[in-house]
């Protein structure tokens, strides 16, 4: 285990950034923190880095006892999410400084440089400011700076929260070839879920201050833990059903109760994805929700449909393009849809 | 074809104009009659009033303590913005009020209370002067008044800086394995350079036309205590007009190429900005 966070709490004033929490980072993974702001993934980030001292619990790096190592001797690579170069020293004075403030020989910096500038593809630009670089690059050279001292984790706070739509889907495809060349244990903070699903080997889902979920971005997606993961994750529908003798009822439409909803429950909440729908124009006996096509838009390879229920509800649903085409849907059309998987969770959940 | 305006504000020829006419009637005006009184003499009489051994000695005096004034200004200024702006304690917004007073206070006053404390019999004279120190009458004494008269400008170009820093830079030097010296000296320090470099310039150029507080504390003595202005004021007083302007030629030339100088310096200290 690369990594151990045991039982931390953190509070600033009254807000409760971490509430005893913990977490295990496997050597060479690509973990993302994921949260939406405010969930404490960030402060955790700076825990373990030691930019921030935990209330209580412990950091461990392989065994070792780090919770009261200052910053400076933790060899903990960090990138910010602003970048925090230096403005005044030129990118390769800036990669070298790691080495520079440990004394390390003029050469043996140079050649590091160089590596380095190599790796993130800045070659012949050693001798600008960071002023002068555009945002992306300015980011890579923040990563070359993390990493020219051989840390023993990478830590990144938003690496591409800063940048825009295209640099950042560029740069992640990046940084998941980086991590692969260099198998560095490597944590990131993100709000993004399509980033961190993408990128991480790991995903941790973290919300006020706890985390909810951790696991490969498979599990977290068609699996989720909690109903707050469900939502954070994706779109879902969310019906509030009604049980009766071992049935919920989604509407009018009665579906099976798997076994860990309670039978005495009054009450169930029922998540079913977009995409899991089947739709016809026909009924289907008694297993599909029948509604009215109130908006629909074709853009694009799947076909988003809103259909207002017989009971008022809208259910969003998402079909391939051909099946669109075949059924030759239309506004206003009445429709049936069937779902192929739901989620339950009993109502004593709070999102 | 008539060309667009392309600024977003208008008025810049009134505003270029106006500020050209007023730099004239305030700045250059004075200096090109001072110029011209001094044109009044021939090389050789300009060279004969400047060139004393009495206005040497008063020139590397004025030269040399405005120098180390602001020298001493610029660390100790460093420092006291430093403490206003890192630290909170009780008594800080009167110390924040405290800095500018120097600029407030008639000189003549600060030079009056300072010849006052450091005479023999005064509240620290009595134990300096045993000591050897001589805080009043003496070179030491110039220094000592300029310090405090040039006190604020370091404060207050150093202080907006410090105060907009960045503080993730510096938990980047931090993460990066730098000591807090390290990270002072390499990270913070250098984008400091520009305003410590204009607060220097300024309490310099302060100190060498400091006039009413030296001369209560100086003594004035010719070769040893008198600074060009108090030459100048002597030249005055004996009727020597034309004299006394070539001293302050003298005075002007030698500024200014310590204040361009002090400017390449400070472009120099920005070329990051680009």
């Amino acid at each position: 285990m690369s990594i151990l966070v045991k039982n931390v709490t953190k509070t600033f004033g009254n807000f409760t950034a971490l509430d005893n929490v913990s977490l295990e980072v496997p050597d060479g993974s690509l973990l993302a923190l994921l949260g939406p702001s405010g969930s404490g993934k960030t402060t955790l980030l700076r825990i373990i880095a030691g930019l921030e001292v935990a209330d209580s619990g412990t950091v461990l790096h392989r065994e070792e006892d780090i919770t009261h190592q200052s910053a400076r001797d933790r060899k903990v690579g960090f990138v910010f999410q602003h970048y925090a170069l230096f403005r005044h020293m030129t990118v390769a004075q800036n990669i070298g400084y790691g080495l520079r403030v440990r004394q390390a020989p003029k050469a043996k910096i140079r050649a590091r440089v160089e590596e380095l500038l190599k790796l993130i593809r800045l070659e012949g630009l050693e001798a600008r400011y960071p002023g002068q670089l555009s945002g992306g690059q300015r980011q890579r050279v923040a990563l070359a700076r993390a990493l020219a001292a051989q840390p023993r984790v990478l830590l990144l706070d938003e690496p591409f929260g800063a940048l825009d739509a295209n640099v950042r889907r560029e740069l992640r495809q990046w940084l998941r070839n980086l991590h692969n060349t260099l198998q560095m244990t490597s944590l990131f903070v993100t709000h993004d879920q399509e980033e961190a699903l993408e990128v991480a080997d790991r995903v941790v889902v973290m919300n006020e201050g706890r985390i909810e979920q951790v696991g490969t971005p498979n599990e977290v997606y068609h699996n989720p833990a909690s109903p707050f993961v469900h939502h954070f994750l994706g779109n879902v529908n969310l019906f509030h059903c009604r049980v009766e003798e071992g049935m919920a009822y989604i509407g009018n439409t009665p579906v099976q109760l798997p076994a860990h909803v309670s039978r005495d429950a009054k009450t169930t909440r029922v998540y079913i994805r977009p995409h899991l729908f089947e739709i016809e124009k026909t009924p289907d006996g008694n297993k599909s929700l029948h509604g009215t096509i109130k908006h629909l838009n074709p853009a694009g390879p799947v076909v988003k449909l809103e259909v207002t229920s017989d009971w008022g509800d809208t259910i969003n649903v998402e079909i391939p393009n051909e099946r669109y085409r075949a059924l030759q849907l239309q506004k206003g059309d009445e429709v049936y849809v069937r779902p192929k998987e739901m989620k339950f969770f009993s109502d004593d959940y709070s999102i | 074809m008539a060309s667009v305006n392309r600024r977003v504000l208008p008025g810049f020829s009134l505003t270029l104009g106006f500020t050209v006419f007023y730099l004239s009637l305030l700045v250059l005006f004075p200096i090109s009659a001072c110029f011209f009184k001094a044109g009044s003499l021939s090389f050789e009489e300009f060279w004969k009033a400047v060139w004393t051994e009495r206005a040497r000695a008063a020139y590397v005096l004025t030269f040399g303590a405005a120098l180390i004034a602001a020298v001493v200004n610029t660390l100790l200024g460093l420092l006291i913005a430093w403490v206003l702006v890192r630290y909170t304690f009780p008594g800080k917004k009167l110390v924040d009020s405290l800095i500018d007073l120097p600029l407030a206070l008639p000189t003549a006053v600060g030079g009056l209370v300072y010849a006052s404390l450091y005479v023999e019999k005064g509240w620290l004279g009595q134990f300096l002067v045993p000591l050897g120190i001589h805080g009043a009458y003496s070179r030491f004494a110039i220094v000592l008044v300029l310090v405090f008269v040039g006190l604020p400008f370091v404060v207050r170009t150093v202080q907006p800086i410090l105060e907009d820093l960045d503080p993730e830079a510096e938990e980047a030097g931090a993460s990066l394995g730098g000591t807090r010296w390290q990270t002072f000296r390499y990270v913070i320090l250098p984008t400091l350079y520009p305003a410590l470099i204009t607060g220097f310039a300024l309490a310099f150029a302060r100190g060498v036309g400091e006039y009413g507080s030296v001369v209560f504390v100086s003594g004035n003595m010719p070769y040893k205590t008198e600074i060009a202005p108090i030459l100048i004021v002597a030249r005055l007083e004996e009727f020597a007009y034309s004299e006394a302007t070539a001293i302050a030629v003298v005075l002007l030339g030698v500024s200014f190429s310590m204040l361009v100088l002090i400017n390449l310096l400070e472009r120099w200290s920005m070329r990051h900005e680009r």
